[in-house]
């Protein structure tokens, strides 16, 4: 087992190089010229102007020295500036990193109640109209195109109904929190603030529920046919002939025996959901990590566009080795190879 | 296997599920709809043909758009577009992909390593993340979409075909066909290659639907399909600029819905047709 994570941490920066070289040659061969998104049309009729701006952004150098020039900044956390915000790229990222985690954080709440919730249930009603229902309920989550599901049910739930507020984190009449965390949800409750809690959690529930909708499928079908599994074997028999309720074998015996290969797929869920926020985030007018991808790509903002990839990358790696470390620690009979 | 006491009539047989009944009837529906649309469609797909953001009538059963364009027959054109580079995607990633793993399985050495950390190295991106950097690096259009699709694509199937390589190389036949004097072309293609399509199958079964969703979701970001073009994410995007204008959506939404949930099904009805693991 420590063979297997020794490998797995000398391998990570390698694994991270290889990120960072793949998208740094990916933006810059390219149709578009960067220097639109930086300076004006009028602008670029001028060769002084344009020579400042290339020097200025380092585009004056030849392609193997601003990748070596990105890699070496790389190394000291500087993701460089971006064009269109003319800041920090990693200061834009960390500033929108809380949001994103916020909404992952709730919807795999969501996701993950609801997964197992449905797989439990599929699994006691095998072959019922319950376990058909879940399996379509599931399907249909991870077939949906979240950037339709979610104007769908803001249009029902916000503009017709009125039950629940627009896009957005919070009522721009209520006053927002000092900003200790980041989360919203968090940082209202520091501040004492019920009444903006509940608005911020009001706000929250729609963009996680339409996020965590797209892994609720994985998640309950790997539960059901490990219940099923496990409801089978003798000693969930012995506990119901000791007498134990349905309830208590169900919850008690059986899904305390499904939970650590529940644990990988939320895990890998996880790192899948910080990706899949991109498009939530667009819709919800969110102000995290992935509306401000769409922006960068949008603008042809490369130095934010190569930033919030490698950002993504290295977290989908980190979160996945995490993963794989917690499920061996809860695990010890897994021997990974 | 022990057959039940009494069988009263004739059962279907046991791999024709209703799930894969219920996609290869929504897929062939698209498919008819994409091959003969031309010949029936109420409008034309560019031509401004009423007033604008008219709400669903019997003239215009899904609405129109905000030029003024009838919405249903666009939804109906999308699926000229969403179809065909579902279908260019994911055969050049299963055939880039087999034919790298195939390659690396097979042969393994400093290619196979080479290709199988290649393959690592795209996996640990965030695939909607690294379509979209590479998406915006090629420029906008539905071309350039499929080639970043593709791009992300690929290694999951290279890294299906080397584990199917690596385990069918083993089994006794292989051994035999060496034994009978086949030189490793043969044995490659006739002996392993022949045997690892089922988990090649069913997988790009159910990924035609993810790259369905994928390219509309590139598109609804402005990175795939540009206007005029009557592609689905586009479609939706215009919708969200209306947003008060919910049919303008609908339609192109509810279109992605049916084509991704119709090859979940396919796939997941195929799997239980051909994995005898799963009966």
């Amino acid at each position: 087992m420590s063979g297997y994570l020794i490998r797995r941490l000398v391998t990570m920066p390698f694994l991270i190089l290889g990120i960072i070289t793949i998208t740094f040659f990916l933006s810059r061969v390219t149709k578009g010229d960067p220097l639109t998104a930086i300076i004006s049309e009028q602008q670029m009729s001028n060769p002084e102007v344009v020579a400042a701006a290339k020097q200025r952004w380092g585009l004056d150098l030849s392609l193997p020295e601003q990748y070596l020039v990105y890699t070496g900044k790389l190394l000291t956390g500087d993701l460089g500036t971006s064009f269109t915000t003319k800041r920090p790229v990693l200061q834009d990222l960390l500033e929108r990193l809380p949001a994103t985690l916020e909404l992952v954080i709730a919807a795999m709440i969501i996701g993950t109640v609801l997964g197992i919730a449905l797989g439990v249930l599929a699994a006691y009603y095998r072959n019922g109209w319950l376990d058909h229902g879940s399996r379509l309920f599931a399907l249909v989550g991870s077939s949906l195109p979240v950037f339709w599901s979610g104007l769908g049910l803001l249009f029902i739930f916000s503009v017709q109904l009125g039950w629940l507020p627009g896009p957005g984190r919070l009522d721009a009449r209520l006053q927002p929190p000092p900003m200790i965390t980041g989360m919203i949800t968090l940082d209202t409750l520091l501040a004492g603030d019920l009444a903006a809690f509940v608005d911020a959690l009001h706000h929250l529930i729609l963009p996680a529920f339409v996020l965590g909708w797209t892994v609720t499928g994985t998640i309950s079908r790997l539960v059901r046919a490990n219940m099923l599994e496990v409801l089978n074997q003798e000693y969930v028999l012995t506990a119901r002939a000791k007498g134990a309720g349905e309830l208590r074998v169900l919850l008690h015996h059986a899904l305390r025996n499904t939970l650590v290969p529940t644990l990988t797929v939320i895990g890998h869920s996880f790192a899948y959901l910080i990706t899949g926020a991109v498009l939530t985030e667009t819709i919800f007018a969110w102000p995290g990590m992935g509306s401000y991808a769409v922006e960068a790509a949008r603008a042809l903002d490369y130095p934010a566009i190569i930033g919030v990839t490698v950002v993504g990358g290295v977290t989908f790696l980190v979160t996945n080795l995490l993963t794989d470390i917690a499920y061996m620690l809860a695990n010890p009979r897994i021997r990974l190879s | 296997m022990a057959s039940s006491a009494s069988v009263p009539r004739r059962k279907a047989p046991e791999w024709l599920t209703i799930p894969l009944l219920v996609g290869a009837l929504v897929i062939l529906f698209w498919i008819v709809v994409a091959a003969t649309i031309d010949f029936w469609a109420p409008y034309d797909p560019l031509a401004l043909v009423g007033r604008r953001l008219q709400p669903p009538s019997m003239a215009h059963l899904l609405g129109t758009d905000a030029l003024g364009r009838d919405v249903l027959t666009r939804t109906l054109y999308g699926v000229q577009y969403s179809l065909p580079v579902a279908l260019g995607v994911v055969v050049a990633a299963v055939a880039i992909g087999s034919l790298l793993g195939g390659i690396a399985g097979f042969f393994g050495g400093l290619i196979g390593a080479a290709i199988m950390r290649l393959v690592d190295i795209t996996l640990s991106f965030p695939p909607v993340l690294l379509a979209m950097a590479v998406a915006a690096s090629l420029g906008p259009g539905l071309t350039n979409a499929a080639i970043a699709m593709v791009l992300v694509w690929w290694p999951v199937y290279a890294r299906l075909m080397r584990g199917q390589v690596l385990e069918i190389r083993e089994r006794e036949h292989v051994e035999a066909a060496v034994a009978g004097g086949a030189g490793r072309t043969r044995l490659l293609f006739t002996h392993i290659l022949s045997l690892c399509w089922t988990p090649v199958l069913i997988n790009a079964t159910m990924d035609f639907g993810q790259v369905v969703l994928l390219a509309a979701s590139l598109s609804f970001i402005g990175l795939g399909a540009t206007p005029p073009t009557p592609e689905w994410g586009s479609m939706v995007s215009d919708g969200a600029i209306h947003f008060y204008q919910w049919w303008i959506a609908f339609g192109p939404g509810f279109a992605i819905l049916t084509v991704v949930l119709g090859f979940n099904f396919l796939g997941d009805g195929l799997r239980d047709m051909l994995d005898p693991r799963t009966h």
